[in-house]
């Protein structure tokens, strides 16, 4: 802020509080006119205004409030560039109030600092610290079940895109992952695409096509597909391309969304919580997921 | 001329039997969407018929059309009688009138569109919001032609609230709205991030301020004392608390945006000044509800004084709980909570529609050359039923609202938040109901009402013509 626009928001402060309270203290002053008279002014046939002084409890509450805005704006920021007497900030509030948590509940998750995530995983008082986090952070997309949704992946059924290790769980946690399928349908054109789709629907056995669109089928995926997805339609869990065997779906399994999937691409997020969660939390979270695949 | 010529009641007429037209539609919708929040199936998988578009319906239709009517019904009727003249330029109130209602009619075909610019109490598109000026310049030149135009030397103190309404809305709206164009229906504002939700919110806070506190006082200020027949209380107090409030009110805004990335100086300020704003605020319910002292007894048997009085009650609450939910600490609270959903029904049925509903029972009779309403049992009724709808409406959303504010803050002992979002929506659904049930009461006290106004004008005159009264 200029200096200009400091001096200017200060004296448009001190300009409508000193005008307030000049007002009050002007009409302060009792009526000349006795108890009950009106002003003399009439209206409408009967329209009267009476004079009463300002009742004094009103008097008293306006005062007090005019001191409090000054005292607060001699405290607190306020007065253009001034900062106010203590310096407080809704920024240094914050960073305040979250050294107190972690000065608080820190020592809660390091106490889990020595042991391994498949230990953390089988100790009931981490899990339950774990799930307090995952629904907390995870369970808007994940589910509070953990059964995922639509483009959110499931982690309760021991199938894992980017791998189910705890390194695998913690780099996915901590840094987040960025998967991309890429848009084939040109490259595919109608028939190619149509026959990667029943290919790719008898991969988990959900394709009821003749067998002879499979082998065009086969080739097309062995050309576009297969190395990303593996020769048998495996997956690589290094590129979190999904496993197209086991009949679990991200987007869907209907052959109109495979369709659409191949013809225009994929791009899904998992946002990376490193700069959200201390690492004694993150370690705590994935024992928590790691117990899930367990169960 | 005097004594020849009368008052131009026609559009004041027309105003108000909008007034009560709209009032049904819009708490309509507000029953409706109220409905949805229980039971989200009712929007029945139909775009039109979605919250997200339906609730800026109700909130246009009840501020705009229901409150606007009726600050245009009574401040046209004021203006006359305490100036001593017949309007100025009577054509151009009758273009204030038909102009209103197409803007109201258009609005309630492009909202359900999905038509708007995302700012809210300013949705309607760059189109409307250009006939919007229109028209509300024709308004002020109407309103402030016939000041000027007036025959007696001092300008009475409701004239002042309804010129301040006037003039403050005009410079609201035209600054909000400030866009540039890409098509007919599309526009972007000129203002971008945080700056855009300042004014946003400048203006938002100051559509309560001007639009439902001032214009309302104005109301106030006439009909409290004529239904009394004693004079206002005290004219130093209206002179005090009428420039407090208006020049205070303009600083409130950046309350809506606490802990946000608005500067913590601009945050700071829009705090304190809406707290210097409730002495000021209060003024105004001092000077309704003490113009009784002395006639106490009235309200024991007059329906449309208790109307009026249980209104100041409620805009005292509201005016009080404004300032205390400003304070930082309470917003922290409150905020992105139900408690300001029950703060601003508090002011909006408590306030607003209940202050109306008793200057229009004094005001109809009187356009429809009757000496009374059609029955006053039905505005007792009326008077019960709604008050009743209140209470039900801001008791549920106040218990709703901290509950739900301690619910998202509350901690398990690792510092993690003891309950999800949607724990928090579930233990709600109890509140939603009596909401429900508060909101459904009061529109059915909005039917009695319609019901007595059918008969009032049905019996009534329909050119009812009341001579101008020679200044005193």
């Amino acid at each position: 802020m200029s200096g200009f626009w400091s001096i200017f928001i200060i004296v448009l402060v001190a300009v409508q509080v000193i005008g307030a309270l000049w007002l009050l203290t002007n009409y302060t002053k009792p009526p000349k006119s006795p108890e009950g008279a009106t002003t003399g002014h009439m209206w409408d046939g009967d329209l009267e205004e009476g004079n009463n002084p300002l009742p004094r409890w009103w008097l008293y509450l306006f005062w007090l409030t005019a001191i409090w805005t000054l005292v607060y704006l001699v405290i607190y920021p306020g007065l253009g560039k001034f900062e106010g007497l203590t310096g407080w900030s809704q920024t240094g509030q914050y960073d305040q109030e979250v050294a107190a948590a972690e000065e608080r509940y820190g020592d809660v998750f390091a106490a889990f600092a020595g042991m391994s995530l498949e230990d953390m995983a089988r100790e009931p008082g981490a899990v339950r610290l774990g799930r307090n986090l995952y629904l907390n952070n995870c369970a808007t997309c994940h589910g509070s079940d953990a059964r995922g949704a639509t483009a959110f992946p499931n982690l309760s059924d021991n199938e894992w895109q980017y791998g189910g290790t705890p390194d695998a769980i913690l780099q996915t946690i901590s840094n987040g992952r960025v998967g991309v399928m890429p848009a084939l349908g040109a490259a595919l054109g109608d028939e190619g695409t149509d026959a990667v789709v029943r290919y790719v629907l008898s991969l988990s056995g959900n394709s009821s096509a003749e067998t002879d669109t499979l082998g065009t089928g086969q080739q097309k995926y062995m050309q576009f597909c297969a190395a990303c997805h593996g020769p048998t339609g495996q997956g690589m869990q290094a590129l979190g391309a999904p496993n197209l065997t086991n009949d679990i779906w991200l987007h869907g399994g209907s052959a109109d969304t495979i369709r659409d999937i191949i013809i225009n691409g994929r791009q899904n997020q998992m946002p990376a919580q490193k700069d959200l969660l201390s690492e004694d939390r993150i370690r705590v979270l994935g024992a928590y997921v790691l117990s899930l695949g367990a169960e | 001329m005097a004594g020849s010529e009368s008052y131009n009641d026609g559009v004041v007429r027309q105003f108000a039997v909008m007034t009560v037209v709209w009032g049904i539609v819009g708490m309509l919708v507000g029953v409706i969407i109220a409905a949805q929040l229980m039971w989200p199936a009712l929007n029945f998988d139909v775009p039109w018929l979605s919250f997200g578009r339906l609730r800026p319906l109700h909130t246009n239709a009840v501020i705009f059309a229901f409150g606007g009517c009726a600050l245009m019904a009574t401040s046209l009727y004021v203006v006359q009688r305490t100036c001593h003249v017949r309007l100025f330029a009577g054509p151009l109130a009758s273009f204030v009138f038909w102009g209103w209602q197409l803007i109201i009619l258009l609005a309630a075909i492009t909202l359900p569109l999905g038509l708007t610019q995302g700012k809210e109490y300013a949705e309607l598109i760059w189109p409307i919001d250009l006939l919007i000026a229109v028209v509300w310049v024709a308004y002020g030149i109407v309103f402030f032609g016939t000041i000027a135009i007036r025959r007696v030397k001092h300008i009475y103190v409701a004239n002042w609230f309804y010129g301040a309404f006037i003039i403050t809305v005009a410079l609201l709206h035209i600054v909000n709205s400030l866009a540039m164009p890409v098509d007919a229906l599309l526009s972007y504002p000129i203002y971008a991030g945080v700056v855009d939700g300042m004014v946003q919110w400048w203006y938002g806070h100051n559509a309560v301020g001007f639009f439902l506190t001032a214009g309302f006082l104005g109301m106030m200020y006439y009909f409290v004392p004529k239904q009394a027949g004693r004079p206002i209380y005290s004219y130093r107090l209206s002179v005090v608390h009428f420039w407090a409030l208006i020049s205070i009110y303009m600083w409130a805004g950046p309350h809506h945006l606490h802990y946000t990335t608005l500067p913590d100086w601009a945050q700071s300020l829009g705090m304190v000044f809406s707290v210097l704003l409730l002495a000021p605020s209060w003024g105004g319910m001092i000077n309704g509800i003490m113009t009784l002292s002395g006639a106490w007894h009235k309200l024991r048997t007059d329906p449309i004084l208790k109307f009026m009085i249980v209104s100041l009650s409620f805009y005292g609450m509201s005016t009080f709980e404004g300032p205390m939910m400003s304070v930082k600490t309470v917003n922290a609270l409150s905020h992105y909570t139900d408690w300001t959903i029950g703060h601003v029904h508090s002011g909006a049925l408590g306030w607003v529609a209940m202050i109306s509903m008793g200057c229009l029972y004094n005001l109809i009779p009187r356009v429809f050359g009757r000496e009374q309403m059609y029955s006053e049992k039905l505005i007792d009724l009326h008077f019960w039923v709604s008050t009743i709808g209140v209470v039900l409406y801001i008791a549920s959303m106040w218990i709703a609202g901290v509950m739900q504010g301690l619910m998202w803050r509350a901690v398990n002992d690792d510092g993690t938040l003891t309950y999800s979002f949607i724990e928090s929506l579930e233990a709600t659904y109890p509140y939603y109901a009596v909401r429900l049930l508060g909101g459904l009461v009061f529109l059915v006290g909005t039917l009695i009402m319609a019901y007595n106004v059918w008969k009032t004008i049905a019996e009534g005159e329909k050119n009812a013509m009341t001579p101008v009264i020679e200044p005193a």
